[in-house]
């Protein structure tokens, strides 16, 4: 990071006349080795089309399923191999209350993987639901990521007693079970509209599981980035920077977190995959994703009823969360060994 | 030695007395949260809601009412729901307790089991397919949803093969007592310790391979190795121990964590009548003695297993205990 730094302030406008030879900075060479590894790469590509799918919902659901999958279908029929079916069927057996929805087709058309027990389409709905559960997970590692940096960073930096409160704080949350922690706030902020100055969030809204997921997990990426932050306030280049009588917010700025980013970016496909896996477990509890919309975690919830009947409304949604999350999982390994510096040297050693 | 026990307990004290505070202010002072609201129903009238606000004590200032919560639920021991009147919240979760730690207990034998057997046979055989195969298998079970992965069991065991010979023997769900019926307790059982530790027993294997693989680096190791030792022997009983630390971490905090609280969705997905499920019913209703009392009892295993951890760390390792930690 220095070297660059002091190229930089170098090659100033004025000799841009000069070849300046640069470094490869850290960022290129560890996105080089990272697209050198062929592991991380197909996983990359996995999440790639799976996001692509879940963007192209809509064009599915009018042209493919041609049913609105958010509409209910109580009473409509459907032709497959030429015979005219129901979409619900009443049950047969026991008091004959339940209903038994259209099982997968499987052509490329309407009720590909089936209906739920509402008759919608479920791979319409699988195609949206991917869509909220990528988005409240993207954006709710995004608010983690950050909040944790601001926390992380200002504890490490400064110190004192503003730092040893963020300790004792991080220390609550983190011995606070997790998931009890995101559903007592789930519970009691879910029903209700919120409007805090000039945000306003509706009842309902993705919002809500987003900022809770986002905030619950802060700990985790919060306290390693503290230590990081505390390790490099005595790291000899801070050290010199602070002797030199440069300003605080610029030692922050051009040294400190250009380091903690890295460790934030190493995070970053990791929290992905367990917000995803919590904003499944939140909506399966039903207090996540809020009905109509729909998300992976939901659609799991409408099979349990389904399960033994048309079991595959409940595996489907499943099978789309282990291959993101894997997929996540993978590719989260290859940034790591691609931008952590020590996990480099480790397999420089295996081989 | 004593200083350091005593500050460590004055810290798991302080843990838990802003757990606690958390918890109550997520229920009291959060926007629109109101019990008493909660408690006299949808369409309450004004006076009603008067009457129960008295008789609750939620008319008083917050910090009486704190302070009269803990009161009741560590001195006189009598704090009672509000959702069913009269029912006495420590015995709840005393009698839900057993049915939590018999799930946690079974579970964390078998994914130490599982996570230690693949940890040990992926270094063994490093970079070899075998090793390949546990890891991406280790990474599907991490990757694996648990209430998912338990609907699934459900369906494979309570519905298509449970005709067969293979299933036949899985009784319904819900539990059986252990004391009253071992062999039932253990038959009902079995389906949700598997769905448990699959997450655990990848995690754990894919830590202790990579443990193992930076142990092989060390210069104990290739001493022992320059000695002539059999591989086998270099690896089980000098790369295992020092790899087992931090396995000894993890699953203190994951069986803290789990102990909690952290198995709610398997005993949901199960009908285990545990704490995770009291505390989700009890959050459901927002019965908010019932929810202080259970996430009081689930942070304080958290914070034990924090502290036992810490100290078994600096017994195990003598890195550690040589500092004078």
């Amino acid at each position: 990071m220095s070297h660059a730094d002091i190229l930089e302030t170098t090659a100033g406008p004025a000799d841009a006349a000069l070849p300046v030879i640069r470094a490869r900075g850290y960022w290129r060479t560890g996105l080089q080795q990272l697209l050198r590894d062929r592991v991380a790469m197909g996983a990359f590509l996995v999440l790639l089309l799976i996001v692509l799918g879940c963007v192209l919902a809509p064009v599915y659901a009018s042209r493919v399923s041609g049913t609105n999958p958010f509409v209910s279908n109580l009473d409509g029929t459907i032709t497959v191999g030429g015979q005219e079916q129901p979409v619900l069927e009443p049950s047969t057996e026991g008091l004959g209350l339940g209903v038994t929805p259209i099982g997968p087709t499987w052509q490329f058309g309407p009720y590909l993987l089936g209906a739920d027990s509402q008759g919608r389409d479920v791979a319409a709905r699988l195609l949206y639901g991917g869509c909220n559960s990528l988005l409240i997970a993207g954006s709710a590692t995004l608010i983690c990521l950050v909040l944790a940096g601001i926390v992380g960073i200002v504890g490490g930096f400064f110190g004192g007693f503003v730092d040893r409160v963020i300790a004792l704080l991080l220390d609550v949350l983190w011995a606070f079970p997790i998931y009890l922690l995101a559903i007592s706030l789930s519970i009691v902020l879910i029903s209700k509209a919120i409007t805090i100055g000039p945000i306003s969030i509706s009842a309902g809204s993705l919002w809500l599981p987003t900022v809770i997921i986002g905030v619950v997990y802060v700990p985790y990426v919060a306290r390693p980035v503290r230590g990081r932050v505390l390790n490099l306030r005595r790291s000899e280049f801070v050290l010199a920077a602070v002797g030199l009588g440069i300003p605080s917010g610029r030692i922050l700025w051009r040294d400190i977190l250009p380091n903690v980013l890295s460790t934030l970016v190493v995070f970053a496909p990791l929290m992905l995959a367990l917000n995803m896996m919590t904003e499944a477990a939140l909506s399966f509890l039903s207090i996540g994703v809020q009905s109509p919309a729909a998300s992976w975690g939901t659609i799991i919830l409408d099979g349990v009823t389904l399960l033994y009947t048309r079991p595959l409304v409940a595996i489907a949604p499943g099978l789309a969360i282990v291959v993101t999350v894997l997929a996540l999982n993978i590719l989260g390994d290859g940034v790591r060994d691609a931008l952590d510096p020590r996990s480099k040297v480790r397999i420089r050693n295996k081989k | 030695m004593i200083s350091t026990i005593i500050r460590r307990l004055a810290h798991m004290i302080l843990v838990m007395f802003g757990i606690s505070m958390i918890v109550f202010l997520i229920f009291f002072a959060t926007p629109g949260a109101d019990p008493a609201a909660r408690i006299a129903g949808r369409n309450a009238s004004p006076e009603t809601l008067e009457q129960v606000r008295a008789s609750f004590g939620l008319d008083q200032p917050l910090p009486v009412q704190y302070g009269l919560m803990m009161h009741r639920l560590f001195v006189t021991r009598s704090l009672t729901s509000f959702v069913n009147r009269g029912m006495a919240v420590v015995p709840a979760v005393m009698e839900a307790a057993p049915v939590t730690l018999s799930l946690v207990f079974g579970a964390a034998i078998l994914w130490v089991a599982g996570g230690i057997a693949i940890g040990i046979t992926a270094a063994a055989c490093r970079n070899t397919l075998i090793d390949r195969l546990l890891m991406i298998l280790g990474l599907i079970g991490v990757s694996m949803p648990v209430f998912w992965l338990g609907e699934v069991m459900n369906l494979i065991t309570q519905s298509r093969l449970h005709d067969t010979w293979l299933f036949a023997w899985v009784p319904a769900l819900g539990y059986k007592s252990l004391s009253a019926q071992p062999w039932e307790w253990f038959k009902t059982m079995v389906i949700p310790w598997i769905t448990l530790a699959v997450m655990y027993a990848g995690l754990y294997g894919r830590v202790l391979r990579a443990n193992l693989v930076e142990a092989g680096q060390e210069d104990f190791i290739r001493t022992a190795r320059a000695k002539g030792l059999s591989e086998t022997r270099i690896l089980l009983r000098h790369a295992l121990r020092t790899s087992l630390i931090s396995f000894v971490t993890m699953f203190g905090l994951d069986f803290g964590a789990l102990v909690g609280g952290g198995a709610l969705l398997t005993e949901v997905v199960f009908g285990l009548q545990g704490v995770g499920k009291l505390t989700y019913d009890a959050l459901q209703s927002l019965d908010l003695p019932m929810i202080m009392a259970t996430v009081i009892y689930a942070s304080f295993f958290v914070v034990v297993s924090n502290a036992v951890v810490d100290i078994l760390y600096a017994f195990i390792d003598p890195r550690v205990r040589g500092t004078g930690a």
